[in-house]
């Protein structure tokens, strides 16, 4: 994975770099996030199921994908964009309920067998 | 599609046509092998109709979490004696309501001998365990579980009718007489029929959770739990005056603990969710139960929360809706259930659907006993009963201002105080609505309505 989800617990704010970009993280846990995730199993599709429109993210002030994603997947970029990655993605539908541009966050379900896969005992 | 066994459809021309295209390849599809579908797929199996039943996971239940039990009374007369077999991890013997600040907590804690003997009360289990092993008795009776296949969208014939769902397989359209929608919260399904007049985010919230493995034995011991007996706390005024509450619960080797926020409230007040897990987790009441657990699983659901009064029309032209995707969780504060309301509108889904098959005719009217059934039975008629209660239990009082007060009340009584005396009941109460700023109006009005609805 990327450095999306690369933040190490007690470690000063950083600033990750992806794309090239760096970008500003609210940065604070228990755990680094990134351990947190590998808990997970996913199965990852080709297709992106979440396509998010950077340039109407522009415009927005409360970023509320950025805050509410669980699986903290939307980063902003320091020119107030929004890079996604829809790989570790919990299919929960948080984002786009959350969001409150018109358009910004498409969402589908991954193509079947793909995606999340929940812990079985 | 590969290897799907394809039984007769029983008859008449319902989603096939007279004007010459191929009859139904199924009596009913049921998209979503949750529990709600499931259950749908049980009924029209038994009922000898022939369904298909789609997920889209690579297994029932691979997409599925939740805030931790399993009500099993609705499963009696689908699966008789289904505690045999069914993949539980503790039966719930002792269930606890939670009232928290950052530094007290006020518990109510049940335990019953009951609920450890058959026929059970609650039982605590994996959902990709239990999915699975509910499907599988869909199976059984007959229906063709398809996994890894994502319905995609309704398939609608020349005459604009439902005529079964396309999906996202190579050749994937897939024709039924009935279509019955149990594809969880987002429910895309019902939305493109326009069963959802109005979609308001504010009626979701967002489940967050840990699953941390601990020994048996400490989980036994810390949780004063002997056998099979398991422990589900329900807690509110742990999520930092969001709106929202939290659980705990115990598997076999393991324990789950997790935080439920309004998505708006959580946007706004632009906490991390998992900050906010992190603090439940730190709280004294709540961290000798989780200490040194070694997280297993960090999982993540939307639930819908906005009770009978934002459900959707559950009934469309040749379409029925059950389970999240009509937006059937009980979110009643002490009460707080999800997967029996799946199974029990599943059901009825099922029973309703295969009735209307009978008669020749799956248009709204055909379909009506689908409404009836969940009417007549718990699924409706507990929403209408506590339909006030989501609001009441996600205000702004319930949320930031009860649980103080109530501890503060608690405290009072209980800090013996020498040498001031006892100022009794009526004066901690007052000192502690003032403390607070609970308003008395607001404490009788929110009282009535736990009376009408509880009472």
């Amino acid at each position: 994975m990327s450095a999306v989800t690369d933040i190490r617990a007690g470690a000063a704010p950083e600033a990750p770099s992806i794309g090239g970009e760096t970008v500003e993280r609210q940065t604070w846990v228990d755990m680094p996030f990134a351990d947190r995730m590998a808990t997970v199993e996913f199965r990852i599709a080709e297709r992106p199921h979440i396509v998010v429109d950077s340039e109407l993210c522009e415009g927005c002030s409360t970023q509320a994908c950025v805050t509410a994603c669980p699986a903290d997947l939307f980063v902003p970029t320091a020119d107030g964009k929004i890079l996604f990655n829809f790989e570790q993605c919990f299919e929960c539908g948080t984002c786009y309920l959350a969001c409150n541009v018109e358009g910004a966050i498409s969402w589908s379900y991954p193509d079947g067998g793909f995606g999340v896969v929940m812990r079985r005992s | 599609m590969p290897d799907v066994a394809v039984k007769p459809t029983t008859g008449d021309t319902t989603g096939g046509s007279r004007d010459g295209t191929p009859p139904a390849a199924f009596d009913a599809i049921v998209v979503g092998a949750g529990p709600a579908g499931a259950a749908a797929a049980l009924t029209l199996a038994r009922a000898g109709k022939s369904v298909a039943l789609l997920e889209r996971g690579i297994f029932p239940g691979a997409k599925n979490m939740y805030g931790g039990v399993v009500y099993g009374r609705v499963l009696d007369h689908l699966v008789p004696n289904w505690w045999q077999d069914v993949p539980y991890q503790r039966w719930v013997s002792r269930r606890a309501t939670m009232l928290m600040t950052p530094t007290q907590s006020l518990t109510i804690d049940y335990r019953s001998d009951r609920w450890i003997e058959a026929p059970y009360n609650g039982m605590t289990a994996y959902r990709a365990d239990f999915d699975a092993w509910l499907a599988a008795k869909a199976e059984e009776a007959g229906a063709t579980l398809v996994c890894s296949t994502t319905a995609t969208s309704l398939l609608r014939g020349a005459d604009g009718r439902i005529r079964g769902v396309s999906t996202d397989r190579p050749d994937g359209d897939l024709t039924a007489r009935v279509v019955i929608a149990c594809d969880g919260v987002n429910s895309f399904l019902a939305k493109s029929a326009g069963l959802y007049q109005a979609f308001d985010p504010s009626n979701f919230t967002v489940a967050v959770k840990e699953v941390l493995r601990l020994p048996r034995e400490v989980i036994d011991e810390r949780c004063r739990l002997t056998g099979d007996e398991g422990l589900d706390i329900e807690i509110v005024g742990c999520t930092a005056g969001i709106p929202g509450g939290g659980f705990f619960y115990t598997n076999r080797d393991s324990v789950a603990v997790g935080i439920v926020v309004s998505v708006i409230g959580l946007a706004a007040a632009r906490v991390r969710p998992e900050k906010l897990l992190a603090d439940l987790k730190k709280h004294p009441s709540i961290a000798p139960l989780v200490r040194d657990g070694e997280l297993l699983e960090y999982s993540a659901h939307t639930i819908p929360e906005g009770g009978y009064d934002v459900m959707p029309e559950l009934v469309g032209d040749r379409l029925l809706i059950a389970g999240d995707a009509a937006a059937m969780c009980l979110a009643a504060g002490i009460w707080l259930e999800g997967v029996n309301f799946a199974i029990g509108s599943g059901a009825a889904a099922g029973e309703a659907a295969a009735e209307a098959l009978d008669q020749g005719d799956a248009s709204v009217a055909a379909l009506a006993g689908y409404r009836r059934r969940i009417e007549a039975n718990f699924v409706l008629a507990d929403h209408r009963k506590f339909r006030r209660v989501p609001h009441l239990i996600m205000s702004e009082r319930v949320q930031r201002q009860y649980p103080p007060f109530v501890c503060d009340i608690v405290e009072k009584m209980f800090t013996v105080d020498n040498p001031t005396p006892k100022l009794g009941l009526r004066r901690w109460a007052n000192d502690a609505r003032r403390t607070h700023g609970v308003r008395l109006r607001d404490l009788l009005r929110d009282g009535a309505v736990g009376l009408r609805s509880f009472g």
